[in-house]
């Protein structure tokens, strides 16, 4: 959205809102592919698995095919492929510092050197790798968030770690803190947006001035905020009492998460890809051993 | 003085899954001293386009011209359009935010620069316009009723005296009683100050006896402008988007349809009744 609160003189666009927006994690992409269908829990799992099989198998053959798979699931989606690069905007300063850090800090064959510091080969190779990995890491997450609603998100990690409420860890209310929290997120961001709107018709200005004022000028935001935060809180709380909750004992779902036929072939889909990655690597062990001698 | 819309454009959402295209090539032109009634469905675009009108948000194509000047132009003072054109949100009483009524009040003109005592002089003057008896002037505005908080909301942006004031549904969720309490009110700032007053409701009744013209919004396009006998008249139409004329209109009209030759065009009881019986006299003179 465009929001033109600058006050006056040719200034820029407010930046701070629409990064909050480019996150692309924890945003619901509506379709009805076959992914968006699968079960949460087999998401969760898949999403675990891909991300341990980025980080416990190397060479180039293994990060080949974690690509192919991911662009499968992709394409397989429906999600236009330039969502899953917008969450990667968020995450560029982090690439670029690791990528830095793996380049200049990693021991080996020197290949060229700006003073102090020295690329080496090992260096370049394993930024290269680094760089790969965490592009896969963040575009897999972001095709699981994209594909899965915050809620189904939740349902699905409460029933896989149900076993935990055993030992006294209450499962059922830390799902359900998360669920209201990320149902809350994008209330909020709409209501500051409102808010500021309305501040800014009343002649408030939020960007002029040095810190100080910044943070002044942010009074007449953040105390209506808070005030409709608590507002919307409490008739929350107030709604679910009013329906009886009481919390996770003996509360059944109204869609209980089950598996059907296509969770089961997705699981033997990610089995399959789990073992070809360990094939891979196995081949890949013997093929340096080879190359070496 | 006007303001001038030409073919404004607006998206929500552009470039997400979420994008819904909320004004289509919406041309206006308000004149000064125009009272003015936008009505349409929910979700028709009303409280987009009015933002539009002091640069809240900026259109994605077309242009607004205040006064001659176009607003977005690289040097147009936004500050001072906004002081100018003064805008009541929708549930404005969410935007409450100091220790004191007055000095929420005070928070707009002292925005624009005036000193602390003109400032309090504007928030006197508002806050006694909307009818907020003074023994309440020194409380908290988060413990006031849903109703007096909306008529200090409204009276934060009448302190800043503007040119042009666009109230949305400043009405909505209030008592009869208190809806046409503030709507007299603001009829009298129109009638007295002469300024440009846009008014926008989903409900013809409540503004079809105030108002000098309406605009009709549907779907993000402006359906109908004009006088209200003129857009009443296409009754039919009004009923098809779910907006209706007033019940007297449609009364007369079905009058007219059964055959009895009254004067449709009556927007209120009392010229209805009026119409009713001269056309009752003129029969009997026959
Ligand atoms: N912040 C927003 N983000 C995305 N879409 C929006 C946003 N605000 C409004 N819309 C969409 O734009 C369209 C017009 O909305 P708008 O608020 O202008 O309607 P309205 O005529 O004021 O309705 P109401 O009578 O309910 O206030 C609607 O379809 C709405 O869904
Ligand atoms: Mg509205």
């Amino acid at each position: 959205m465009t929001l033109c609160l600058s006050g006056g003189v040719g200034k820029g666009k407010r930046t701070g809102k629409s990064m909050i927006r480019d996150i692309t994690i924890g945003q619901y992409y509506p379709g009805d592919s076959p992914i968006h269908r699968l079960d949460p829990r087999v998401k969760l799992f898949g999403t675990l698995i891909y991300i341990i099989s980025l980080f416990i198998f190397k060479g180039v053959a293994a990060f080949v095919l974690a690509a192919i798979f991911l662009v499968a699931a992709i394409k397989l989606s429906g999600v236009p492929f330039f969502y899953m690069v917008k969450g990667l905007k968020a995450i560029v300063v982090l690439m670029v510092i690791t990528g830095l850090f793996h380049l200049f800090f990693t021991q080996g064959t020197p290949l060229v050197s700006f003073g102090a510091l020295t690329v080496t080969r090992e260096g370049l190779k394993n930024a290269a790798l680094m760089l790969v990995r965490l592009a896969l890491l963040i575009i897999g997450t972001s095709l699981m968030t994209l594909t899965t609603t915050p809620n189904q998100l939740t349902d699905g990690l409460e029933k896989s770690l149900a076993p935990l409420s055993k030992i006294g860890i209450p499962v059922h209310e830390i799902a359900m803190m998360m669920s209201i929290a990320l149902r809350f997120i994008p209330i909020l961001i709409e209501e500051t947006d409102k808010i500021m709107k309305a501040q800014a018709a009343r002649g408030a200005d939020f960007e002029s001035g040095n810190i100080f004022r910044k943070v002044k000028a942010m009074i007449p935001l953040l105390i209506p905020l808070f005030v409709s935060a608590f507002r919307r809180a409490n008739d929350l709380a107030l709604a679910m009492e009013a329906r009886c909750y009481r919390g996770g004992a003996g509360r059944t779902k109204m869609k209980p998460l089950c598996y059907r036929k296509c969770d089961y072939a997705a699981y033997a889909v990610l089995f399959l890809y789990l073992a070809s990655m360990i094939a891979l690597r196995f081949v890949w062990i013997r093929m340096s051993v080879f190359l070496e001698w | 003085m006007s303001i001038i819309l030409d073919k404004v454009n607006y998206v929500y959402g552009a470039g997400t899954a979420y994008e819904a295209q909320a004004l289509k090539n919406v041309s206006l032109k308000i004149e000064d001293g125009e009272f003015i009634g936008l009505i349409g469905h929910t979700g028709s675009g009303k409280s987009t386009l009015i933002q539009h009108l002091n640069g809240l948000i900026r259109a994605a194509s077309g242009g607004i011209y205040y006064n001659g000047e176009d607003i977005y132009d690289r040097d147009y003072d936004m500050r001072g359009l906004r002081s100018k054109v003064g805008l009541v949100f929708q549930y404005p009483e969410h935007q409450l935010f100091e220790t004191t009524i007055f000095e929420d009040v005070c928070f707009g003109p002292l925005n624009q620069g005036l000193s602390k005592k003109e400032a309090g002089v504007r928030a006197f003057e508002a806050l006694n316009c909307v009818g907020i008896p003074e023994e309440l002037y020194y409380q908290s505005p988060f413990d006031l009723s849903g109703g007096q908080k909306r008529r200090v909301a409204i009276a934060g942006v009448l302190a800043m005296k503007p040119e042009v004031l666009i109230l949305d549904e400043p009405t909505a969720g209030l008592d009869p009683g208190g809806r046409d309490e503030i709507l007299d009110q603001i009829a009298k700032m129109h009638r007295e100050q002469g300024i440009t007053v846009l008014l926008v409701s989903h409900c013809m009744e409540d503004i079809a006896k105030y108002v000098g013209r309406i605009i009709v919004m549907n779907q993000g396009e402006v359906l109908f402008d004009g006088a209200p006998e003129k857009v009443f008249e296409h009754y039919r139409e009004l009923e098809a988007i779910g907006l209706g004329a007033p019940s007297v209109t449609n009364f007369l009209h079905g009058l007219l349809e059964r055959g009895l030759p009254v004067n449709a065009r009556a927007i209120t009881v009392e010229a209805a009744k009026h119409e009713i019986l001269e056309m009752i006299a003129e029969r009997k003179r026959r």
